[in-house]
């Protein structure tokens, strides 16, 4: 056992036990913050599949968006169970996504303009949703209906912890879906992608292929994390769940984390939504915006200088500080 | 079936509108092409300048063209600090940190307006005379931005052909590495550009307080389509930047009369993706 180990090893029997650590009248408030962290941590996970690869996506919210208001809607008015709904959800994302990387990818889309490109497609979504508002209630969103008691069926439970398990259960399988990827031929073949598409080509990568793949699989896992997002709120808008702003900060969160590393989208996450709230509560009612002022501010700052990202960083760090300082310097570890 | 008449009004606003639009995406063109930096928070700044010219002639009572010249003024400025203090400490950064730090500044000014101007939406109330052509009332205050934005551009062309400085922005935007091999310094090309940029911006933001009213949000309403607009153009080609403008703004204006405004945005992007992958370099770039 290495101490990398023991100490992950606590980290994760920390996890598991939180629900029921004596946090005393916090504990409810705790638990929903570190559910909202575990969902967003798997969005930005999904989001860092294509990310890494130079596939920068502005329009995740796009995503999010179609599978939390398919669910939902299929759900309020036809009762679909969410179980169902969701893949419903997921099937329908995947063909927008294919609909959105195939062309892209055939005539090159690529850096500004696959942002740009993609910025639109969130915003049609999300004005989509709020123009179709006799299904959708448009730009106030819509709540999911309550099944009145605790339900598997619905995917409504009034204790909080089955949440927590659930979107720990979730971000578990994110990771494992970022690491089997990372340890794949795919990603060899989509870091050539990255680098140079026209060289990658010729020298047999199917580069459309990989693409478009590489989309599908980063929009579904986005839309389950939206659909995930929405159970638990019980509630869908088109702002926190379409458009610029939610895109942005996935984004935000991945990049300040650090993105090529398995844990970096977590640690991003963890911190923002952290930042966020307790800016949240310091200002409460009292100034509208400055808690978002202030944030907006610290991710100039972190950005200009945390070029890496926090995680990417501080890792940058630990390994160049044995190097530097040789070997009688075995503590750091 | 809709009355033509109404269709006409719809094609003449949309027409008005895209002046406007242009000078917007033409800002936002002209930085890219220099600097090869989206500024994703650009008509966060034209906000900004739209506050200024409320609270300079709206509340405190200065008369427009002195708000208008202001907010120029303001424009520039801006884009001077947001290129010093943002864009030039990351200009070697991967680019999606250099999107994310301009985003960074959309949060920011977005949520400091809320904070200062809370969400009330503000708009600057001029007395102009009414016009009618055909039983079809056109608005002054945009007959005046439209004809204010296409003399604009035409200087800003002027500018940019027959000046010193801006046949040095040219050539940055044709090839960087070899300018600077000519020992001309890029970082001196760089802040006027922001500069001028900035200064469209506001210059829009004088024309746009006149038609419409200022929110927090007015950034997050009209980037997008100034978004659009600049790559259906082709990033930074200037020329397909103005004749998109238009295309955008006729299709808003004509399907928001069918539809609604919101339809009239989607269809926008609808036609904005599938011109995408008609012409992927942009509205008149030749086949390779």
């Amino acid at each position: 056992m290495t101490p990398a180990r023991i100490v992950a090893g606590a980290v994760l029997t920390l996890m598991v036990a939180a629900p029921f650590l004596p946090l005393g009248v916090s504990r409810e408030y705790t638990i929903h913050v570190l559910v909202q962290i575990f969902i967003w941590s798997f969005i930005g996970g999904a989001w860092s599949l294509m990310g890494r690869f130079g596939l920068t996506s502005l329009g995740h919210g796009a995503f999010l968006g179609i599978g939390a208001y398919t669910t939902t809607l299929l759900w309020n008015f036809f009762g679909l169970t969410p179980w169902l709904g969701a893949v419903v959800a997921m099937l329908v994302t995947a063909v927008f996504a294919v609909v959105v990387a195939y062309p892209c990818s055939r005539f090159q889309v690529v850096g500004h303009y696959f942002g740009l490109v993609t910025l639109a497609v969130g915003e049609v979504i999300r004005l989509l949703i709020v123009a179709e508002r006799d299904w959708t209630g448009g730009s106030l969103g819509v709540t999911v209906r309550p099944a009145g008691h605790d339900s598997v069926l619905a995917m409504q439970f009034a204790d909080k912890r089955v949440f927590y398990y659930a979107a720990f259960v979730l971000w578990l399988a994110g990771l494992l879906i970022w690491w089997r990827l990372d340890r794949s031929m795919a990603r060899s073949a989509m870091e050539a992608i990255g680098e140079d598409e026209t060289a990658a080509a010729s020298v047999g990568i199917r580069v459309s292929r990989f693409k478009i793949g590489i989309t599908v699989l980063s929009a579904v896992l986005t839309a389950v994390g939206g659909i995930a997002y929405a159970q638990y709120i019980s509630y869908v808008n088109p702002d926190t769940l379409a458009g610029i702003g939610v895109s942005l900060r996935i984004v935000f969160a991945v990049v300040l984390g650090g993105m090529y590393s398995l844990l970096g989208p977590t640690v991003g996450t963890a911190l923002t939504i952290a930042l966020a709230e307790y800016l949240r509560i310091l200002f409460g009612l009292k100034f509208i915006g400055m808690a978002e002022t202030i944030y907006g501010f610290l991710l100039i700052v972190f950005i200009i200088f945390l070029p890496a990202g926090i995680y990417g960083s501080i890792r940058d760090l630990l390994r160049r500080r044995p190097a530097a300082l040789a070997a009688p310097a075995g503590t750091t570890a | 079936m809709i009355d033509p008449l109404f269709l006409t009004e719809a094609a003449i606003n949309g027409l008005l509108l895209g002046g406007v639009l242009a000078l917007l995406a033409l800002g936002l063109n002209l930085i890219f092409g220099v600097i090869d930096i989206v500024w994703i928070a650009y008509v966060d700044l034209v906000m900004i300048c739209m506050y200024a010219v409320y609270f300079l002639v709206q509340v405190y009572g200065y008369p427009m063209w002195l708000g208008g010249i202001a907010s120029v003024a303001l424009g520039a400025l801006l884009g001077v600090a947001v290129h010093v203090l943002i864009i030039s400490p990351i200009l070697s950064s991967a680019p999606v940190n250099q999107l994310l730090a301009t985003g960074g500044l959309l949060f920011f000014l977005q949520s400091f307006a809320t904070f200062l101007w809370t969400t009330d939406h503000r708009s600057v109330r001029l007395t102009l005379p009414r016009l009618e052509i055909l039983d079809m009332p056109i608005s002054v205050a945009r007959l005046i931005a439209f004809a204010l934005a296409v003399l604009a551009m035409l200087g800003l062309y002027l500018f940019l052909t027959r000046t010193y400085v801006g046949t040095a922005i040219r050539a940055v935007s044709q090839d960087r590495e070899a300018m600077s091999l000519m020992g001309a310094n890029p970082q001196r090309v760089y802040v006027v550009t922001s500069a001028v940029g900035g200064a469209m911006a506001g210059l829009a933001g004088a024309l746009l307080i006149i038609q419409y009213a200022v929110h927090p949000f007015f950034g997050a309403a009209f980037g997008p389509i100034t978004f659009m607009i600049c790559v259906l153009g082709g990033l930074g080609n200037m020329v397909g930047a103005f004749v998109a403008s238009f295309v955008m703004s006729e299709v808003i204006a004509i399907s928001g009369v069918i539809w609604s405004t919101e339809m009239g945005y989607v269809i926008a992007f609808v036609v904005f993706i599938v011109m995408i992958f008609v012409r992927p370099g942009g509205i008149l770039a030749r086949r390779s």
